[in-house]
């Protein structure tokens, strides 16, 4: 299990094929991109603030968790942080598990923690300035099906 | 010395995200911010804010060794 945060844009192909290299047992992987979205405009870009050496370690424990929940063999998540221009991925996650139930769960078990509750702290950035980000209703209540 | 570090709106708010503060306790060095920024004091006890000593989550008191790293996390957004 790897979590990375990257001020960098990355290739989502090039982390999947890594992903699906040199498998025996796994007989599915799940995989999700998240984009930046451009909302008609009215988003010049997202910022995303992150605590290193916190962040990532209380992604690495409910990625351990979910391993242990679902039974995955594998799970890569990599999240942009600083400014990201819209249609660049923030956030890809792939989960490898021996039959594709447990791979899909995981997947959107992972995501719906990353959107909620994982330790960022959002900007959008506007024509009209920045605001600051909190989770909407639909986040929570996404994130508390698996409570 | 206490490494303390603001994150999200308090950033913003305080004007910094790093500074040193000399305490020995998180009180102490709750009372010297408020000090010397009482909006920001007023901020950093608001709901939903947590501390985090030395990357670990407290609740209430702490004590701080020469170093300690101390950090105001606002309500998280998520990603």
């Amino acid at each position: 299990m790897i979590v990375t945060l990257t001020d960098q844009p990355f290739e989502p192909g090039a982390l999947v094929t890594a992903f699906c290299a040199d498998r025996q047992e796994t007989g599915a992987v799940a995989t999700f991109v998240g984009l930046a979205r451009a909302e008609a405009g009215a988003a010049a870009a997202l910022e995303l603030e992150a605590y290193p050496g916190f962040t990532d370690a209380a992604i690495g424990e409910v990625a351990q968790a979910a391993i242990e929940r679902f039974k995955l063999h594998d799970v890569r998540i990599v999240h942009r942080i600083g400014r990201i221009a819209p249609g660049e991925a923030v956030v890809f996650v792939a989960t490898a598990a021996g039959h594709r139930r447990e791979a899909f769960e995981a997947c959107d078990f992972l995501m719906d923690y990353l959107k909620s509750r994982a330790p960022f702290w959002k900007k959008e950035h506007c024509p009209d300035g920045a605001r600051w980000i909190e989770p909407t209703d639909r986040d929570r209540t996404d994130a508390e099906r698996w409570d | 010395m206490a490494r303390v570090l603001l994150f999200g709106r308090l950033a913003d708010q305080a004007g910094w995200r790093e500074r040193s503060i000399d305490a020995g306790d998180l009180a102490t060095l709750r009372s010297a911010l408020a000090a010397d920024d009482a909006v920001l004091g007023e901020a950093l006890a608001g709901p939903g804010v947590q501390v985090a000593v030395d990357k670990a989550l407290v609740r209430g008191e702490a004590i701080l060794a020469a170093g300690t790293e101390v950090a105001f996390l606002p309500p998280m957004s998520g990603g």
